[in-house]
């Protein structure tokens, strides 16, 4: 009797990827330079966040030719993403054969009362987060990984460290939390209290959590991973610097050693200028991308 | 106690520690080539093959692991271990440390959707190994030394050569800890042997 879909085939996937960095691609090309870095996935998308913030409009699920010239071109696993809500672009993508679906808020949601019911699929899913509310419930439809929201395209690390910090602190105070104490909690984070529960019991969230949303530098990678983060999502930050080869490359080892600072001090030596960043303050309300997703 | 290092460059590496834990040795994680002196057996985790091959060169870890193996300290490889202990890979120029005789296909039951978990008759144990298969490799062929511990639907995935033992899937998904006994037991014998 053989099983697909399972929770243990999905979440295990993700278990797969922990201490690598994932990068945005956006042709076959990339991608080849990604898996030589030696990325443990690649991002396919159209465009990257800090192209999707710059150009405006409607941001949508990649062209499946892009998709398709990706998956053609590495052997490493392929995530791609698909709009908040978006039941056929998600459907699309696992008809096409991609890795793992990103449920994604850089991209314009399609649906802004309700996520995808995640469960129902066999392809995984990684969501964002800013807090364990927001983390409790994607779990709850049935995402099999996470990942900080940040604020993406910005090259600017502070809200990934914000949302990583929250969200492990409230896994902390849960987990020290007496029993009865634990309804209560669901209600102020509007958490599902089965998976409140079962994060206490285990004293660890269910699924991996990676950081995302403003990795800009090797640093950066390895501040997240000090943090408590499972791995590293790259999105502008590579593909965006002045020398993407070296920056990959420079990002992944700082991601495996990152409490090696004489080792971090050498691969971020002579690597060129990362990403221009964005200030949080000089975004309008309207522009963030982490407010979206409910 | 025997110690029993776990490669940590990328990959499931927790999940081994505790399983190697509860086996009853003592788990280390091996990011340096220089702790390799310093354990009994080595675990290649599960992980992305082509990601850990990079670092392995990166930190010049292809040679001394070739050496740990020449010297009949065991190694345990899973899914992307087993990638790594192999002679020889389907469509690849060369193998990496090359220590067991065959020759396996990568993601050989095909990408993540085809990705499954079944119950796995394992030679020599009872009951059947819930078997966990994440893009997973299988074994095509192997050499007159090796021998084949368990099949699924004719493909090999599970093997073992003198102190070399490899799985297509990750039993460190599970809570089953046979697999890793198993191993600890091959550490600690081997141990002995080698002392004396």
């Amino acid at each position: 009797m053989t099983n697909q879909g399972t929770d243990r085939v999905k979440r295990g996937m993700a278990e797969m990827q922990k201490g690598g960095v994932i990068m945005d691609v956006v042709n076959a090309e990339q991608a080849k330079i990604a898996e030589e870095a030696g990325a443990v996935a690649v991002m396919a998308l159209e465009r990257v966040p800090s192209d999707i913030r710059a150009a405006g409009g409607v941001a949508r699920m990649a062209d499946p030719t892009i998709v398709e010239e990706v998956m053609n071109a590495v052997s490493i696993p392929v995530m791609a993403k698909a709009r908040i809500g978006h039941v056929v672009e998600a459907r699309v993508l696992e008809s096409m054969g991609v890795d793992y679906i990103d449920e994604s808020e850089v991209l314009t949601p399609a649906d802004e009362v309700y996520h995808l019911d995640k469960k129902e699929y066999t392809v995984p899913f990684v969501c964002g987060c800013r807090h364990l509310g927001e983390a409790a419930r994607r779990i709850g439809e049935g995402t099999s990984m996470l990942r900080t929201k940040g604020e993406p395209g910005t090259g600017n690390i502070v809200e990934a460290v914000r949302h990583i910090r929250e969200v492990n602190g409230q896994v902390r105070q849960l987990v020290h939390m007496s029993k009865d104490e634990v309804m209560t909690f669901a209600k102020e984070l509007g958490a599902p209290y089965e998976v409140l529960l079962e994060i206490k019991e285990n004293g660890r969230l269910p699924v991996v959590n990676f950081a995302a949303g403003g990795v800009a530098t090797p640093a950066d990678a390895a501040l997240m991973m000090q943090l408590g983060a499972d791995g590293v999502f790259v999105g502008s930050g590579i593909f965006k610097s002045d020398d993407p080869e070296k920056f990959a490359r420079a990002i992944v080892e700082a991601t495996t050693h990152y409490d090696d600072y004489e080792l971090i001090a050498k691969v971020s030596k002579g690597i060129g200028t990362a990403m221009k960043g964005l200030e949080i303050s000089t975004i309008a309300k309207e522009d963030r991308m982490q407010d979206r997703g409910w | 106690m025997a110690t029993i290092g776990v490669l940590g460059l990328q990959g499931a590496v927790r999940e081994h520690v505790k399983s190697i834990e509860r086996s009853g040795a003592n788990a280390v994680i091996v990011k340096k080539v220089e702790q390799l002196a310093d354990i009994d057996g080595l675990i290649l985790p599960g992980g992305e093959s082509t990601t850990m091959r990079r670092l392995i060169n990166q930190y010049g870890f292809l040679e001394p692991l070739k050496q740990f193996g020449q010297q009949n300290k065991p190694i345990f490889g899973t899914c992307a271990g087993l990638i790594l202990l192999a002679k020889e890979i389907v469509g690849e120029a060369s193998p990496h440390i090359a220590l067991m005789d065959m020759k396996v296909k990568r993601n050989a039951f095909g990408r993540q959707r085809e990705s499954f978990e079944a119950p796995l008759s394992l030679k020599g144990m009872n009951e059947p190994f819930d078997a966990v298969f994440i893009r997973a490799p299988y074994i095509i062929e192997v050499g007159d030394d090796v021998e084949v511990l368990a099949t699924h639907n004719d493909a090999i995935v599970a093997a073992k050569q003198g102190p070399f033992l490899c799985t297509a899937f990750h039993p460190e998904l599970t809570d089953d800890d046979r697999l890793t006994a198993y191993f600890v037991k091959m550490v600690e014998e081997q141990k002995k042997e080698l002392a004396c």
